[in-house]
């Protein structure tokens, strides 16, 4: 099953995601991104329904880079956030509604760092930490126990049955590539 | 869409129902008398890898309609044009119309921008006009070759795009997989390559119901593709249970003279271990 997972600190938001891409029961591909990046400072994590991550996250993209071409400057997290719930919800009632959960990471200059979580219902919340997944049953209740929002960097242990991890963390400075979490870095 | 727009084609059964109502005598494996154990159909196998020597696809060629064999002698890996060639998963119909569509839509492409649509971009748009029709079962590996290097992607009809170095899809495929896994590498000559191409859809097709008959290899380089004549597997099949005999023949003598003897013997400053196998080893 496909895993998301996002905390925010004081000042960056952490976030991560398992790297599998997986048809029934065969895995294609082990090293299978799910971080789409909307701008410098914002990150979305897409899972669900097989075309429809792609699609939809593919779509916002492009329409918050559009928006930036044409007015100059780049939405903020919180607007994003919301543009694409707007979406969500409005493809909800369709014909071809998308079966996608997200994570909307970013870091504003006035606000700070946003964590967004929204699910295919296109629920919007914006939370301290937040999951995707079956592995969120069992991380949440370990970040409701030990969160504190003064958490500095390095603070953070997944104990989960997933080969690999994509981690990202946003600052002030933009979206950093943290290394690629594996089963063995944990041994 | 494309097509559609055209032939300012209104598609009526999209419109009136919500999902494709699937018509009659379809190659799937689904025979509604025996459930699956899980849902793999497209009763076939094909595979494409990636490799120092480019790209290389390998197909069986059995067409299976619930149990029946339709056509023991389909193709299912189809060239689109000299550097692209797709496989083909799922409903063979489908699975033609829609390599001719696309077929047709990269030829637009280089006649109006002067250069070939790049990998991606065919995989990204075969995508695209697939995502409309998301109930059918067309299932596709397209794989390229071009100058700046091999690539392979694999598109589903779900919506599915993936960028690998080896894909495999079908019935067949776990089979098939297992085979590759394990010998498929960056650094394999031409011969090794097509050795292991074959021998994993050979494998797939010993076990697979819905996969069989001849193997299609096609190899892809940046000259363009090139096809190696089918392969009847039943010769492969054979020439297997020759070696098996063989093997087994060999075993029978070796165990004629005896079971593995291992003799110590130790003197003065060394221990001397004896056995059957040729060599002795000294400890």
């Amino acid at each position: 099953m496909e895993y998301l997972i996002g905390i925010q600190g004081p000042d960056f938001v952490l976030v991560a995601a398992d790297n599998v891409a997986a048809s029934s029961i065969i895995q294609m591909k082990h090293d299978y991104d799910k971080m789409f990046k909307l701008s410098e400072k914002i990150l979305l994590l897409c899972v669900g329904e097989a075309g429809d991550t792609v699609q939809f996250a593919e779509y916002i993209q492009k329409n918050v880079q559009l928006y930036k071409m044409r007015n100059g400057y780049e939405l903020s997290p919180a607007a994003a956030a919301n543009f694409t719930r707007k979406n969500l919800a409005d493809y909800l009632r369709s014909r071809t509604p998308y079966h996608v959960n997200l994570l909307l990471a970013g870091y504003d200059e006035a606000d700070g760092p946003g964590l967004y979580y929204m699910d295919y219902l296109s629920a919007l919340a914006k939370a301290p930490f937040a999951a995707h997944g079956y592995g969120a049953f069992l991380t949440l209740s370990i970040l409701d126990r030990y969160y504190r929002p003064e958490m500095h960097r390095g603070g953070e242990r997944f104990i989960l049955n997933l080969p690999s991890f994509n981690v990202r963390l946003i600052d002030r400075e933009g979206i950093h590539d943290l290394e690629k979490l594996t089963l063995a870095s944990f041994l | 869409m494309a097509l559609q727009d055209l032939c300012n084609f209104k598609d009526i059964f999209l419109d009136s129902i919500p999902t494709f109502s699937l018509p009659i005598g379809l190659p799937l494996s689904s025979s509604h008398s025996v459930p699956l154990p899980f849902p793999m159909s497209h009763g076939t196998t094909t595979l494409a890898f990636i490799f120092q020597g480019g790209v290389l696809a390998a197909a069986d060629t059995r067409s299976s309609c619930s149990g029946l064999v339709a056509c023991p002698a389909a193709q299912k890996i189809l060239p689109i044009h000299s550097h692209l060639v797709g496989t083909t998963s799922g409903t063979s119909a489908d699975c033609a119309l829609w390599k001719r569509i696309l077929a047709r839509e990269l030829r637009l492409y280089q006649l109006r921008h002067g250069r070939r649509l790049s990998t991606g971009g065919a995989a990204k748009l075969l995508s695209h006009m697939l995502q409309p029709f998301k109930g059918t079962e067309l299932c596709v590996a397209a794989t390229l070759c071009e100058r700046s290097g091999p690539s392979l992607y694999y598109v589903c009809s779900d919506g599915t795009r993936l960028k690998g170095t080896l894909f495999s899809v079908g019935s067949g495929s776990p089979y098939a997989y297992s085979v590759l896994d394990q010998g498929v590498q960056w650094g394999l000559t031409v011969q090794e390559a097509v050795s292991i191409a074959r021998e994993a859809v050979f494998r797939a097709t010993y076990r697979d119901a819905y996969s069989g008959n001849c193997v299609d290899l096609y190899h892809i380089t940046s000259k363009g593709w090139t096809r190696r004549n089918r392969e009847d597997l039943k010769e492969e099949y054979y020439r297997e249970k020759e070696r098996q005999r063989q093997k087994r023949e060999e075993g029978e003598t070796l165990h004629d003279i005896s079971c593995v003897h291992v003799c110590v013997s130790v003197h003065a400053d060394s221990i001397y271990v004896w056995s059957t196998v040729q060599d002795v080893t000294m400890l």
